[in-house]
Formats: structure tokens, sequence, C-alpha cells
């Protein structure tokens, strides 16, 4: 049985843990805290956590004026508003200066759900990879969600982690070893290798162990890290195997599969396919419902697979288990 | 209450390194005028009506108001400016330069390729700058966190957010507005250079932001209005605004854009464009 678990209550409890080891960390929310979860750390350290109010714009300068003061700041919306309402902002104030700014944005992507298209944050990682500065991060599940919260504290400069608001299978046990901007190979395999990204990471996990059946080995490659992208995996990936698959949630382009295609193209070039949101903008429905219909599932990711290796024409050979 | 200041020098007790008296900081507010027109000349480019517009309060802050030390620029305990009209910035860098940031000789590389001062501010690249600007309306938000980490650490040091008018069109300048009042900074005073033009012409014809002395009470702050050139009222502006506790303070600085080149006053054209080598000749001949 699958056990899930929320990504961002583990942010909120991890902001605890962090702000009884250092004084000098701050949150800031933009009247959203009771579905960030940061409300948790503002009951713990009320005078350290301050509401912008419906003033993100505002909140990201205030963030980047406590940082050039020597904090280390946590800031927190909802995605969508996170990037694309305050985006001048991260970029003058922020990005430019490089100065110590976290943004931890929940509700990403599509499975936002039933607010509809003005939610569904699907832009977001175009946005913040364009950014020089800006480490990007999207965990994989809750325990991963804890670890890149550590270490984006832990290290100087602008972060943005993007997290969900439905609970996510989880795929790690307690424990888990996390390095900013190096992958994870949750499986080897010889034929395709399937790069994913947060949600889509257990998907991609669920179609490599059915094509297995198939005879179709499939290399599962968690790129947590977005920026800096960990380049050596996916020239390994390219090198190793027949053809690439990228899956994620987000629009087609400027995201995941964008970057990793840069690096394939550059170092490596292999047929690709992609898993992602295409180029439209998704509708009101339950989570499970809208992935569904954009083909953000195993299926999906089964599919793309499929077809990479009929299109090319490319030969495998996994024995079936 | 509005507070118009009357117009009386008064002994300032501070501990600014230069203490300059009134007659000697409009002595080098000229000099200071000089410098802009040469540096923006020179690159060939840049804003001189509201670098000259600025020039007086941004004198009085450096040597006059603030607690700094030109040798640690990232001394913990200095008075911050905020530069939120990034393109006043060949005023500040005249400034700085002149209070020993850096030399005076470096001001006429502005805007040249591999230079230390920037087109608009960069706050990673010159001694003193503390804030990247330049995409308007944003300075105010800066200053808040500054304010808010010296109320945070019980640091008693000011932080000073200059503003143009044309930055109160911006929204953001009003939600800053609104939690500088929320969060009660008392620590915090901005300063609006109030030359009634912006880029395209009067304020009043583009987007007219009057009354502002009103609004900016209705958002809960402390106004004063001055004339942003006469020092007295300036200085004695700056000491109240740093006596007025439980809410931050704005003072409404009236000051003509181009202020001390005859040709350059209240003329738009000269918002952000460069004298020719003939115009710069003319102004500094009328700045002697």
């Amino acid at each position: 049985m699958t056990v899930e678990a929320s990504t961002r209550e583990a942010y909120g409890r991890t902001l605890i843990e962090l702000g009884k080891q250092n004084k000098d960390i701050i949150v800031l929310d933009a009247d959203l805290s009771l579905s960030t979860m940061t409300y948790l750390f503002a009951q713990e350290f009320p005078e350290r956590f301050f509401d912008c109010g419906l003033e993100e714009q505002n909140m990201i300068g205030i963030a980047a004026g406590l940082a050039a003061s020597g904090k280390t700041v946590f800031a927190s919306s909802f995605a969508v508003f996170a990037s694309c309402r305050c985006f001048d902002q991260l970029r003058m104030c922020i990005s430019q200066p490089k100065l110590n700014v976290k943004i931890v944005a929940t509700h990403g992507g599509i499975t936002v759900g039933e607010d509809g298209t003005s939610h569904h944050a699907i832009e977001d990682l175009s946005l913040y990879c364009s950014l020089p500065s800006f480490t990007v991060i999207v965990p994989a599940d809750a325990i991963e969600t804890t670890e890149a919260v550590k270490a984006a504290a832990a290290t100087y400069g602008p972060f943005y982690i993007r997290l969900s608001r439905p609970k996510t299978p989880l795929i790690y046990r307690k424990g888990h070893h996390f390095t900013v901007g190096k992958s994870i190979t949750m499986k080897q395999g010889k034929d395709v290798a399937i790069i994913a990204m947060g949600i889509m990471v257990a998907k991609a996990l669920q179609a490599a162990k059915v094509l297995a059946n198939q005879g179709i080995g499939c290399r599962v490659i968690n790129m947590h890290t977005l920026n800096p992208l960990d380049e050596e995996a996916i020239i390994k990936a390219a090198s190793e195997t027949k053809a690439i698959v990228v899956a994620e949630e987000h629009l087609a382009h400027g995201g995941l599969g964008s970057r990793v295609a840069q690096i394939v193209a550059r170092e490596k070039p292999v047929p690709m396919s992609f898993v992602n949101l295409k180029d439209r903008y998704s509708l009101s429905g339950k989570p499970g419902e809208l992935l569904q219909r954009s083909g953000l599932t195993a299926e999906g990711i089964e599919e793309a697979v499929k077809q990479v290796i009929q299109k090319n024409k490319l030969s495998f050979c996994e024995m079936p288990s | 209450m509005s507070n118009h200041i009357k117009v009386a020098s008064q002994d300032i007790t501070g501990t600014n390194v230069f203490d300059l008296t009134v007659p000697e900081l409009m002595e080098m507010a000229k000099k200071l005028r000089c410098h802009i027109i040469t540096m923006i000349a020179t690159a060939g480019s840049g804003h001189p009506g509201g670098s000259l517009s600025a020039v007086d309060i941004i004198t009085a802050l450096y040597f006059k108001i603030m607690h700094h030390d030109p040798h640690n620029p990232r001394w913990k305990d200095r008075d911050r400016f905020i530069l939120s009209k990034g393109h006043a910035a060949p005023a500040l860098y005249a400034v700085l330069a002149e209070s020993g940031y850096f030399p005076v000789e470096e001001l006429t590389t502005l805007r040249k390729l591999d230079s230390r001062l920037q087109g608009h501010t960069d706050r990673n690249l010159t001694p003193g700058v503390e804030m990247s600007a330049g995409s308007l309306g944003q300075g105010l938000s800066f200053g808040i966190g500054i304010a808010l980490a010296a109320k945070l650490d019980h640091h008693d040091y000011q932080t000073y957010v200059l503003l143009s008018d044309g930055e109160c069109e911006e929204g953001q300048t009003w939600e800053a507005a609104l939690s500088a009042a929320q969060f009660k900074l008392d620590n915090l005073t901005a300063v609006i250079d109030r030359n009634q033009l912006q880029l395209s012409g009067w304020t009043r014809n583009i987007m007219n932001i009057e009354p502002v002395n009103e609004k900016w009470q209705a958002f809960g702050w402390h106004t004063i209005e001055i004339d942003g050139h006469n020092f007295d009222q300036i200085l004695t502006a700056f000491e109240e605004a740093k006596t007025t506790k439980g809410k931050p303070t704005v003072i409404i600085a009236h000051t003509i854009k181009g202020k001390g080149v005859s040709f350059m006053e209240n003329n738009v054209e000269f918002h952000g464009k460069a004298p020719t080598l003939e115009e710069a000749k003319r102004a500094l001949k009328e700045l002697e």
C-alpha cells in the first residue's frame, strides 16, 4: 500500500526545527500561512514571522531587505503568486544581488485541482530557471522536502522550492540522503532513461515496473534540482541508454524537459520524448482527474517510452522479469 | 498631521563623521552638482534632472545626518540609505566618492564597460550602495526589510529611502506604505523627491498623485513637507523624523528637476538625456 504524506506540512515542521537552531531564520507569508503551513513557525516564533498581507511584490522586497541585513529569509505563498505575481521583484531584489532568500511555494502544478486555471502554477519553473542565481528544487516527496528545506537554509543564496497541495506518495525513508544539484538514480536500466521530478518520480517508478515486465529496461532518475542541473547524470543516461523521456508537471517550455534537451543536444544527442502539460492551460477538476486528462500518469509515461522506441526503431533487450 | 517646517537652523547633535555646517553643505552640493554634470556628459547618457533635484537631500544625509563609515561600508550599525529612484545613481555616486567610499577620479567611469559605477545602482559592485535599483517602486519594501531587521536585532540605526514622485504611481509603493505603518516602523523615513516631472511630462498630467500629503497620512504615516533644496528645512525634517515614534515618517521634499542649471530646471528633456559637451560647459560655468 502506498503511504502518502504532505510536502507542505513537512515544510512547516522543518521550519520549526530550523528556527530552533538558528535565530536568524525569518519567515514571511502573504496571507496564506494556514495553507503554506508557515503558521506552524508563526505559532512557535511569533516575533520572527511577518504576514505581509496580500502584497506579494512587497513581501519579496522585504525579504531582500532582511536578507541584506544578515537574515536567512523564507518567504511563502502559492506557487502561482510566488512566481508570476512578483517576477520583477525576484529579478531585481533577489536574483541580481544574489541575496539569501528562500522562496518555498506550495500548491505547485495542476494538482491544486478545483481552484482552476488561475491557481495552476505551470509556468513557475520556467520563470525561476530563467533567473541566473536561483537554485530551483522540486522534491519528490515529503521526506525529500525536509531535506531540501534544510539544505536551502544551510546554503547561502536564492532558492526556489516548489511543493504540492495534496498529499503525495512517500518514496523515501527517513535518513534519505539529499544533495542539491545531484540527481538520484532510483532504478538502473539500459533501454530508456526516464528523468522526472516532483510527483512524476513515483509515477515513473510505476511505469518502469510495468515496462520491465514487457522487456523494456528503464533507468529512473529523480532530477529534483532543475538549477543547477546534474549534467553528468544526463550525459551518462544519454550514453548508457538509447532514449530519454522527461516527465514533469509543467508546461512544455522552459521546465525540466527543455533543460535536459539542451544538455542532450549539446553533449550526446539521443531520441527524446516529453510528458508534460504541452502548451495548454488546465481547468477545474479533482487532482487525479486533471492528471489523467493531461496524461501525467504512469500510463502516460509508459506510452511515451514505447513511442520513443517505435518512432526511432530502437531495439530493447531487458529480460522480462 | 501635516507639518510645515519653519525655516530655522537647529542644533542637531549627531555623530556624522563630517558634520558639515549648512554653508559647507551648500558648498558641497555645488561641487556634487558639477560632478553629476561631468559624469553624465562624459558617459554620454544618464539622468541629470532627477539627480540634480535629489542631490541636496542625499548630501544632507551623508555629510550631516547619517552615522556611516566610508572605510567600512558594511558596518553593522550604520544608518542605511536606499536610493529607490535608481536612475539618480550619479547623485549617489558623487556623494559616495566625495565622502571617501571610492576615488573621485572613478566618477568619470560611469556607465562604461567594466566600471563599478553602473547605469543604475548595483549593491554588489559599488562600495556604499545598499540596493540594486532601477526598476521603480521597489525601494520602500527593501527599506522595510532593513528596518524590521533593526527592530529584531535591537539596533538603533535608521533607514532612509529616497523615492521619486513618479514612483508613487507604482502599486508596490502603496503596498509598502501600508505595511510600514502596520509594522510601526518608526526607524524608517521615506523622502519623496517631489520634482513634479516624470519621463514624459508633468506628473499631474500623466498620472496625478495629489493629494500626496493626505494620501500618506491616510496610510498611517507621519508627514512633513519641506523645500527640498533648503538645508535648514532638510536637517530639521530629518531630526523630526528620527524623534517621531510609533509610525514611519515621510518627508515630501518639494524640489526642482534639474536644480542649479538654468536650462535644465523644470525641463523634462533632461530627465534622461545627457548634456552635450557644450551644454555641460555652460552648466559648469553657471555652477561655479
